[in-house]
Order: structure tokens, then sequence, then C-alpha cells
């Protein structure tokens, strides 16, 4: 979807003010400690995948993301992941206090600390086996497709439409677009090169844009 | 609307205003919602306050930069780490026991003369956390988000980084769950320097690619603008 947090090549946004890397603690406050902490959590109940849950904070309202701090948005998203999910109620939410005394079955994949250690340490690897075969190989010139989906997508806004060239065939990945909807399959995925100029103009001399981009967001060029 | 929502999950977004922030509402303390979120989870069994704490620690003190420097310090010392590295960093890095989340599939793209390396994620915040831990609060927000793949020089400069007009700058846009570590190139000054003496001058941001690594003696930049 063409939402708030598709950000590449905005204007008027501001400067960096990056934080001394010496100096800028991990978390700046106690609440962003367990807003991460809960939602690294939450995902492990296998409830949702991490595009839905991506997806879940770009389906907020542009100005409510763009206002949010990062961990506000990664609340915003996971209360619309518990509710579409069915595990707590927009009273239980308000209230912080649950209604009903029985637990959700999800409960039963509760991330313990018994079964932290190898759940971080196994991660979750996005390779799956490819649903169609790859149609591009390395060093073919292919068109990122003009589309405007209301789903999520990973091709960005700004490469859309233009031209690139695959550098590097990744195998197959889950695809994004159908997991946000719970729809687990592998697809071709590549590495795609875009000349700066090309995108943004010839102020861009001297820069390359390298896009990770999945087989059926693109065409032949 | 329970239906129209699990039918139609693209379009959830307009049906459920009901419990979302909107931007003509004020918005809720943060620190109240993430009690609220955390005890309502607790109540219910889906998360164990135990297990939270212990996240919050190992990110805190276990997974963090120092692991990719170890990473880019070994392929500075190593020939063969190196080349490892260049064809399979998943597996080179995997091999260092940097593993899991956010690491999964890794790949290493190396600084020269000739070339810059960059890293964003412009759709969200994706970074190589077994390699750099969390990412800072600066690669996430938006000002670095939307204007590192249009004009990189201008982004770099505000680090105090300036590079060479020939030079090209490669921006890696972070889209998939593929994870990107800038190699920096190895300061001049430091032959016959360890792996962990070598280990000491690569910054975090050095390998994100909005610095490069720091010379010797130099010490990490406090003045970041």
């Amino acid at each position: 979807m063409n939402g708030a947090h598709d950000l590449g090549g905005t204007q008027s946004i501001g400067a960096i003010n990056p934080e001394a890397e010496t100096e800028e603690p991990l978390f700046h406050s106690e609440w962003e400690r367990r807003a991460f902490a809960v939602t690294v959590a939450t995902g492990a109940l296998g409830q949702w995948s991490i595009d839905r849950s991506r997806f879940a904070r770009e389906r907020q309202h542009p100005v409510d993301y763009l206002r949010n701090s990062y961990y506000e948005n990664w609340m915003a998203g996971l209360e619309t992941l518990l509710l579409e999910a069915g595990l707590v109620t927009a009273e239980e939410l308000k209230a912080g206090k649950s209604m009903t005394s029985e637990k959700p079955a999800a409960s039963q994949n509760c991330l313990t600390l018994e079964k932290l250690e190898s759940v971080l340490k196994a991660g979750s690897p996005a390779d799956r086996p490819e649903s169609t075969p790859p149609r591009f190989t390395v060093g073919d010139r292919v068109r990122v497709k003009l589309v405007n989906p209301k789903g999520h997508i990973r091709s960005p806004r700004y490469v859309r439409g233009h031209v690139g060239v695959v550098q590097e065939f990744y195998g197959s990945h889950i695809f994004p677009d159908r997991s946000a909807e719970g729809d687990i399959f592998g697809a071709p995925l590549y590495n795609v090169r875009f000349e700066g100029r090309d995108l943004w103009g010839d102020s861009a001399e001297s820069q390359a844009l390298y896009i990770d981009l999945w087989d059926s967001y693109l065409d032949p060029a | 609307m329970a239906d129209t929502e699990k039918n139609h999950p693209h379009d959830a977004g307009h049906h459920h205003h009901h419990h979302d922030q909107n931007f003509t509402d004020p918005p809720p303390d943060p620190a109240l919602r993430a009690m609220a979120l955390e005890s309502l989870l607790v109540e219910k069994g889906l998360v164990d306050p135990a297990a939270l704490n212990q996240l919050i620690e190992t990110y805190e003190t276990k997974v963090g930069p120092r692991n990719g420097a170890k990473v880019v310090a070994q392929a500075w010392t190593d020939p063969d780490f190196h080349d490892w590295l260049k064809k399979d960093a998943t597996a080179a890095i995997h091999s260092m026991d940097f593993t899991g989340r956010q690491g999964e599939h890794m790949r290493v793209v190396e600084n020269t003369d000739a070339v810059h390396n960059l890293v964003v994620c412009t759709l969200c915040s994706c970074y190589p956390w077994a390699v750099l831990g969390l990412p800072p609060t600066w690669y996430k927000a938006a000002p670095y988000r939307a204007r590192a793949v249009s004009e990189p020089r201008a982004v770099l400069e505000e680090f105090g980084t300036t590079l060479p007009d020939d030079v090209e700058i490669r921006v890696w846009d972070s889209t998939s769950e593929m994870r990107y570590l800038v190699l920096p190139q190895r300061p001049e000054g430091t032959e016959g320097w360890s792996a962990e003496e070598l280990a000491a001058l690569v910054t975090r941001n050095s390998m994100i690619g909005v610095e490069t690594a720091l010379a010797p003696g130099q010490s990490k930049s406090g003045d970041a603008a």
C-alpha cells in the first residue's frame, strides 16, 4: 500500500541529527524496553508473520505513522495484530485487563524463559521452496511493475516503473505480499541495480541503488 | 465487521478505527500503553515476564555491534575468511556463532577506493541484528529512511563523511529478509595489528556505511553532526 512508511525520496523531512554512537542508549526509556520485548515475544506465538506485523504498522493513518515514535508504531501494530487474531478485545486493551478467565489457545505457544535462547538462536529463516521457477537471470534488464496495491508490498514507490539490471539471484524467499495475509510460500528473489540518475535525475550521478525484488514485481525490459 | 476483515485484509484499515489511534485524537501516553499491553498479555498467558526481561538483557548486553566488528577484523586479517565472507556471508558469520534473529540471511558488501556502500531500509527498519544489535534511533527515523536513497552524499556529510566525487555510492535498500553488513576499508597504518586491536577501530556506523572505520589513535566521534 502507498502508506507513510514508504519514505524513500521524501523531501523537506529534516536533518538526520544522529546521537553520537558512543552516547546513544539502546532504549531511551523503560516503556521502549517493554514495547520491544512484548512485540518480539508475541511474534513467537506463531499467530502472524513478520510481513503481517509490518503491514499492521503501515495501515495506520499516515499522520499517526509519522507522528509516532518507532516503538509507538510497534505498539500500534501489535494492538491491531492481537485484535485481528482474536487474542484480545478492544475493551481489554483499553483496560489493560482480561475480561475472561479463559486463556487463549495460543498461550500454549508462549515464549517462556526456557524456550527463549533456542528460539532466538534459530531465528526465522525466510527461504522456502519456490512456487514458480525464476524468470530472470543475472544481467537481465527488468522493469519494476507500476502497481498500487492496497495490500502489503515490498517494492518501494520510488522504484516502480523504472528499469534496473539483475545483479544476484537469492533463491526463493517467502513472498511478503501474500505472507501478510497468512499465505506463506516461496518465490524467486533478486537483487537489482538501478542507476541513481534514472531514479532521481542528473544530480544523482555516481550513485546506484541495490534493491531486493521478488519475481512477480518485475517485467522483462 | 470481523468477516469483512477476514475476507478483505487489504481493506481492514478502513474498518477498525474503533481501536486505532487516530490523528484527530491526542496520542495515548506510551508508558501507560506499554504497561496496559504487557499486563494484559501476561494475564492471558501470551508472554512470560521472565522471558521479556531476558530478551531485553540479551540485546542490551550480548547482541551488539562488537559482534560485527569481530567479523570485520577477521576479514581484514584472514584472506580465506575474507573470501568466504564475500561468497557466503551467512555461513562465514554463523561460523563465528553470530546467529539468530535478523541475521538469518546475510550479505557483506565491501568498500574500496572506487565504491562506498550504505545500508538503509526505506520501508521499515530492517537491520542485521545478529551482528549489529538493535538499530540506533536515527536509522529507524523518517529523515534517514527518506534521504539515504535520494541524496546519500548529503546524508553522509551530516555524519562528517565526505567522499571524492568519483567514488560510486551504492545504497542497499533492505526490502527483503536479506541483511546487509558493510565491510569498511582497513585503515592505513595498521600493518601487523591483531584482529583484536583492529576490531576497536570498527564502529557501528562504519558497518552501516555512514562513516569510515577509525584511523589509529582516532576515537569515536562525539561530533556526529
